[in-house]
């Protein structure tokens, strides 16, 4: 089975100036391809900033605007996961992360879960997406995209889990807490817990990548990684700085570890949705 | 409360009655004991189980102000900042922590002593610009407040106090100017919560890197990166005549108001609920007034809303938008 070079691109997006953001991909894009990566992930709103607010209407823009054209075209040498605001035909804006191939946009996420409470305030400005796919993910595997929040409702997973996924891609921008008694900030650690018990549920790679900087004092903490599909983190980089680093992924372990421990196999969707379906009409 | 360029509390809106030292007197009458349920010795053991909760690994944060430093810095087209050093611990803190951040030839401290101001801030403050290597720069306020109060006389402290604190953030912003360098505020999370500073005054900055941290968490950052013994463990003053403590004039101690105030802020603790714990029903009462009260001094000047975009209601950007 093959294996897969996966870039992660741990950026720090101006905000709200797309063109340069394209430029800061396209460099992070030459130094993956230099490292001989097949894929490089850039993180959630990596081409628009995060905290938009009125900015939302003015970065926004639909997946055939010119502005993207280099990242589209740059895809014909590696595969490239890029996010931004994209704009529907109907003006509906949204959070979305593409993931370009060949030259072309081979797959489309649109964030699903919008956190609206505390710092965030995505639910004023943007729609929530409608769709949990997985699609082609270079020669013989599946992948799934959550965005950031998508991945702290297991039912995002475990759908991608379910379709097929080998590999989660996960953009993110999250925000740390220096303080706050966990060892590191305690966003980072718990998305470390998370993913890595995600990881092995599902058996499957996550591909975290996170994005670093500072917006209106907010820090983002970075600390890309992959975790394997035993739970164990097999790459990435113990900084909150720009970096770029390639991880490989063993798609043989994914084998191995469905055989080893069958959850998914033994996974019984009846049950979950007979049982969904009750709870859903009392909700 | 650093001392000298941060000044007593501005309670003008709050009415005649409401001023700093009405709070110290109802609060040492109510004295220790009171409605409190569980006694003031629980209350003790209480802030000093939640003081040491704050400052346990307080250092994790000190990578991420100076990067925060250098980055917003770095954003609004500055490479330089400035701000005042009163010898006081929140503004020696953020003069080592610049330092670190941006190298000792863009930090750029002002000490700004008036004559009734302690010899020993000065002394204080020049022991941070040995330390850090930077040179003395040192504007007195005297004359232009003598020049003012020249005509009152009869000023209460309160107005001297804010007025100080207004000329001193006057004179930072000019020397913004002079250096291209950013003001920097000094004011930590305690003082802001409280409202225990000057509006336009010591509350003035462009950005704040200790606006998050209590005053137990900036001592604890003191000590992580090296702030002289003396600054450290003297009583925080605002410097405005001898003798002068914030705590004496603030009527509790830092380390009952850094407690009470992560309990209501951080842990969303009704006040009840925070007496029960054994602190003192007054000062929980004076804590939640000052913060309330004070809140205005934390926002922008509420406009009449008219039109249908009204900045700060629907008008939305982040301030690094203009960056």
């Amino acid at each position: 089975m093959q294996s897969i070079r996966i870039a992660l691109g741990q950026v720090s997006p101006v905000l709200g100036d797309v063109s340069a953001n394209v430029q800061t991909h396209m460099a992070a894009i030459a130094q993956a391809i230099s490292q001989g990566a097949d894929v490089v992930v850039f993180p959630e709103l990596g081409l628009t900033g995060y905290l938009l607010k009125d900015l939302t209407y003015e970065v926004a823009c639909s997946l055939t605007d010119p502005v993207l054209e280099p990242l589209i075209k740059a895809s014909e040498d590696i595969d490239v996961l890029f996010s931004m605001i994209e704009e529907g035909p109907d003006h509906r804006f949204y959070v979305a992360a593409a993931y370009a191939a060949g030259g072309r946009i081979a797959h489309v996420h649109r964030k699903l879960y919008l956190p609206t409470y505390g710092l965030f305030e995505e639910g004023r400005h943007v729609a929530r997406g409608g769709a949990v796919e997985t699609f082609d993910f270079r020669d013989e595997a599946r992948a799934g995209v959550m965005i950031c929040e998508d991945a702290w409702h297991p039912s995002v997973p475990y759908l991608l889990a379910l379709s097929g996924a080998d590999v989660l891609l996960i953009p993110a921008s999250g925000p740390g807490r220096a303080l706050g008694g966990d060892p590191n900030s305690g966003a980072q650690a718990f998305w470390e817990r998370m993913l890595r018990t995600y990881a092995q549920l599902f058996s499957c790679y996550i591909v975290f990548v996170n994005r670093v900087g500072f917006e209106d004092g907010l820090f983002f903490f970075g600390h890309s990684f992959v975790v394997a599909p035993d739970g164990e983190i097999v790459g990435g980089t113990d900084s909150h700085e720009r970096a770029l680093c390639v991880v490989e992924l063993d798609l043989e372990s994914v084998r191995r570890e469905r055989y080893r421990t069958p959850l998914l196999r033994d996974e019984d969707v009846h049950l979950t949705l007979r049982t969904l379906a009750k709870l859903a009409e009392r909700r | 409360m650093a001392a000298m360029q941060e000044a007593v509390t501005d309670i003008s809106r709050g009415g005649p009655t409401n001023d700093a030292h009405g709070d110290a007197r109802a609060a040492a009458q109510a004295g220790p004991g009171g409605a409190e349920q569980a006694g003031p010795q629980e209350g003790a053991r209480e802030v000093g189980r939640i003081g040491a909760r704050l400052a346990t690994d307080v250092g994790r944060a000190v990578p991420i102000l100076h990067a925060f430093l250098r980055e917003e810095v770095r954003k609004t087209g500055y490479a330089d900042v400035v701000f005042g050093l009163s010898g006081g611990i929140d503004s020696a803190v953020v003069a080592y922590l610049a330092v670190e951040a941006l190298g000792r030839e863009r930090v750029h401290p002002v000490i700004m002593p008036y004559r009734a101001s302690n010899p020993e801030s000065l002394a204080d403050a020049r022991k941070v610009l040995a330390d850090l290597g930077l040179p003395e720069l040192v504007v007195d306020i005297t004359p232009q407040i003598d020049a003012y109060f020249a005509r009152a006389t009869d000023a209460s402290a309160l107005r001297r106090g804010n007025k100080m604190a207004r000329e001193r953030m006057s004179i930072l912003y000019d020397q913004s100017a002079v250096f291209r360098a950013l003001p920097l505020g000094t004011s930590n999370k305690t003082e802001l919560l409280l409202g225990y500073g000057t509006q336009f005054g010591d509350l003035a900055s462009a950005l704040n890197p200790v606006g998050d941290l209590y005053k137990t968490q900036v001592r604890a950052v003191a000590e992580v990166i090296g702030v002289p013994q003396s600054i450290r463990e003297k009583p925080p003053s605002a410097d405005l005549w001898a003798d002068q403590t914030d705590e004496d004039e603030l009527g509790f101690t830092y380390g009952e108001a850094d407690a009470i105030l992560h309990l209501l802020v951080d842990e969303r603790l009704p006040a009840p609920r925070v007496v029960e714990l054994g602190f003192s029903e007054a000062v929980v009462r004076l804590v939640e007034r000052r913060m309330r009260q004070n809140h205005f001094k934390r926002r922008m000047p509420v406009i009449a809303k008219l039109s249908s975009r009204t900045i700060g209601i629907d008008f939305r950007y982040p301030r690094d938008w203009g960056m």
